[in-house]
């Protein structure tokens, strides 16, 4: 039953109907919770929910529940599946002291990963909340998610990305130029993404065919993925397409995910017959989810949540499915539901955190667009702080420009940057094979090469009918 | 300070790539294939002086695009030819700082917006009440560049041939509105007694495309409809979808609303067919041998 709750501060007495408002008005400031109306009405309110978030026990999370257990499978999955073995560790602590526990020397990388199942995300949300940037990198940097498919993806020290060649006419020889510039840029280790202009089964299995035939050309050690619905891709398998990867786009409600077209057992299908073709050769997680703030609310199926709870509630349909990749497109949306640099920075970081805490492979899409007052510099800050945080993966396009979806996330050469200075590397599997095809003269300094490697080389003679 | 003989921007360029040692990349010659930012080459690993430069100034003309206001004036100095007094309406966002916060505000009107439409249509009506076939309406939207450099051309184009037809359709004077997104068609269509509302706003503005006008055709406009019920052409501009083919799209989606009496989802825009590049071609460079 959902309890209200009070704080007295001086002379003046703070009251929060349910746990739902009380998340709410804890969240650090944003547009979208200002769009949605939960916002906290003052900077003051705001501290005083946070004070009494802190002193809510985490039991609270699992008899109370945001959204009802009969309202929403992903509720129900939530507390269906919660590790009761697993929470007993944590089980006598309030929200206040799980950011101290999360903190303490006790909370060992190892440690961590045994008590994964037991939180739920709303349990990750409501600490998120109390804690600063420093606190969310410290925590997820000691919270290892490892998964393979091709090769490896998440080791401490990595920073892998994806090469998101996008054309706006999907254009293959547009196409295969920017996946040419990834690569010899050493980006690629997480996925070959494309987001397709034209949405349909011919056409993903047309680029689907177009990526698998040159990863196995150059016998690139990465995965494939065409980001289209997940009942097309059902579809593309059946019809014999090389499927690697499954993509689609999840949000924390039923009610999101049913405006996306699909529901829990529609991504078990594609589970099941994505790892029935057993393409993977390192691992078979053969699920890539991309999330980000404000898709509920941008659904009308917010159910008066926060943007941030209703964000970590889409961490557990992840973690559900094992994926390869999950990444948080965090600046996409547009300034109503993050406004500026600012609250992009702290978005980012706090999906990084909730979901490694959860267990789930988390990268970042660190991204804005033009009409948000935001620029590279933000890109370069917030990359920098998540490869600090050992983000999975970050998304690596032609300098920096999504020419088909008009937004500006990382470039080849972000990563680059965050390589040297951070000292991470690509997937070693990955990392080796940069090495062999000559692309880098030093894999440990990341020095690229000077020259075109030879393999490269010819594709671009024959093109040009033989001359250099 | 002596004046030394001034450099071209490629010299300069060329200067900043021998003394600070930049890499060139040969395949930036692929470029023919796409519009993405390929082959940039590198200092070290990180972007050479001028592409990091060139990148600036495309997000700078997307910022202005975003930021400054519409030119009323000089707009409605280009539409003095087919219409000598358009209606200048408002939405409920009273700036940009709420616009880009509030989109709500943006798809209505304010309440003297309202009223000088009501006071329009009753001035309008002599015996019967006052009909009209389009209700054009430009809207600032995210990029008043767009509105600003292809609006006028874009209707030029689109009233010739519309007075072309057989069947002639009724115009309602031209609407300009400040601050406002998509949906205020919704309410402007629907208080000028319009069967159809055409919506030409500025377009999200992408780095390489900051001028961009999309199109948005709405038939039976009336407050309260979502975006399933009416069609779009995007990226009207000369680097883009020119204005005659725009216009020919344009026509294409009028009187097949009118035919089926219905705009949206129900209603396939099957002009852009052929548009999709490369259908059947499969093979790329990476590929050959």
């Amino acid at each position: 039953m959902s309890q209200s709750y009070r704080y007295t501060l001086g002379s003046k007495t703070y009251q929060f109907n349910n746990l739902a408002q009380l998340m709410a008005k804890a969240t650090p400031q944003r547009s979208g919770d200002s769009l949605a109306g939960v916002i906290a009405s003052s900077a003051e309110e705001r501290a005083v929910a946070q004070m009494t978030l802190a002193e809510v026990p985490l039991k609270t999370f699992l008899n109370d529940a945001l959204i009802p257990y009969e309202d929403d499978e992903i509720t129900r999955l939530i507390i269906d599946e919660h590790d009761t073995n697993a929470f007993a560790a944590i089980a006598h602590l309030t929200v206040g002291d799980f950011r101290n526990w999360l903190l303490s020397d006790h909370a060992t990388s190892h440690v961590l990963a045994t008590i994964r199942a037991g939180i739920t995300p709303e349990m990750a949300a409501a600490v998120s909340k109390i804690m600063r940037n420093q606190d969310l990198i410290l925590v997820a940097k000691k919270c290892h998610v490892t998964t393979a498919f091709r090769n490896t993806i998440g080791l401490p020290g990595h920073l892998s990305t994806r090469l998101q060649p996008n054309h706006p006419t999907d254009n293959v020889n547009g196409i295969a130029a920017s996946i040419l510039d990834g690569l010899l840029y050493g980006s690629g280790d997480a996925v070959i993404g494309i987001n397709p202009a034209t949405d349909n089964v011919a056409q993903a299995i047309k680029l689907m065919r177009l990526m698998d035939d040159v990863i196995e050309k150059y016998q690139i050690p990465t995965q494939s993925c065409v980001l289209t619905h997940v009942t097309n891709t059902i579809e593309c398998i059946e019809a014999g397409a090389p499927v690697d990867l499954v993509f689609q786009s999840i949000g924390g409600t039923e009610a999101t995910n049913s405006s996306f077209g699909f529901n829990l057992n529609t991504l078990a299908e594609a589970q099941d017959a994505a790892q029935s073709l057993k393409r993977g050769t390192a691992g078979n997680n053969v699920m890539y989810f991309e999330t980000g703030q404000g898709s509920s609310l941008s659904a009308n199926a917010h159910h008066g949540l926060d943007q941030q709870t209703c964000e970590t509630r889409a961490y557990a349909v992840a973690r559900k499915f094992k994926p390869l990749l999950v990444n948080t497109v965090v600046g996409f949306i547009g300034p109503e539901y993050l406004f500026d640099g600012k609250e992009i920075t702290r978005a980012g970081l706090e999906d990084h955190f909730c979901a490694k805490l959860l267990g789930v492979p988390m990268g970042c899409d660190v991204c804005y667009t033009n009409h948000a007052e935001a620029d590279q510099n933000d890109m370069d800050n917030l990359l920098t702080l998540l490869g600090v945080a050992g983000c999975s993966f970050v998304m690596g396009i032609p300098g920096s420009d999504d020419i088909m979806l008009n937004y500006q996330t990382t470039s080849f050469h972000d990563a680059l940057y965050a390589r040297r200075v951070l000292g991470l590397r690509p997937a070693p599997e990955f990392e080796l094979w940069l090495a062999k095809m000559n692309i880098m003269t030093d894999t440990q300094q990341h020095i690229l090469s000077d020259t075109l490697p030879s393999q490269f080389a010819r594709s671009l003679k024959a093109l040009s009918g033989g001359q250099p | 300070m002596k004046n030394s003989s001034p450099k071209t921007a490629q010299e300069i360029q060329q200067q900043h790539q021998d003394n600070g040692k930049v890499v060139h990349n040969p395949w930036r010659q692929l470029r023919s294939f796409t519009d993405a930012r390929i082959g940039l080459g590198r200092a070290g690993i990180s972007l050479p002086t001028a592409e990091m430069l060139a990148f600036q100034l495309s997000h700078a003309q997307a910022r202005d695009a975003v930021n400054f206001p519409l030119d009323l004036a000089a707009l409605c100095e280009q539409l003095e030819d087919f219409c000598a007094s358009p209606l200048h309406l408002h939405s409920q966002a009273v700036d940009r700082n709420h616009y880009l916060q509030r989109p709500d505000l943006g798809r209505k009107l304010d309440q003297a917006s309202r009223d000088q439409l009501s006071n329009y249509m009753r001035k309008a009506a002599v015996a019967a009440e006052l009909h009209h076939d389009i209700a054009i309406v430009i809207v600032d939207g995210l990029s008043s560049l767009a509105v600003q450099k292809n609006a006028h051309p874009f209707l030029v184009q689109l009233l010739t041939i519309l007075r072309e037809q057989p069947e002639p359709w009724r115009l309602a004077p031209i609407s300009l509105v400040e601050q406002g997104r998509v949906a205020i068609g919704d309410d402007i269509g629907e208080l000028l007694n319009a069967k159809v509302v055409l919506v030409l706003i500025g377009e999200r503005p992408g780095l390489s495309s900051p001028d961009s006008l999309g199109l948005y055709l709405t038939w039976q406009p009336k407050t309260g409809l979502n975006d399933a019920c009416r069609n779009c052409i995007s990226n009207i501009r000369p680097a883009g979808l020119s204005y005659q083919d725009a216009a020919q799209r344009t026509l294409y989606l009028l009187q097949e609303a009118k035919r089926l009496n219905l705009s949206g989802v129900g209603l396939k825009d099957r002009s852009q067919d052929d548009v999709i590049e490369h259908q059947t071609q499969t093979t790329n460079f990476l590929l050959s041998e």
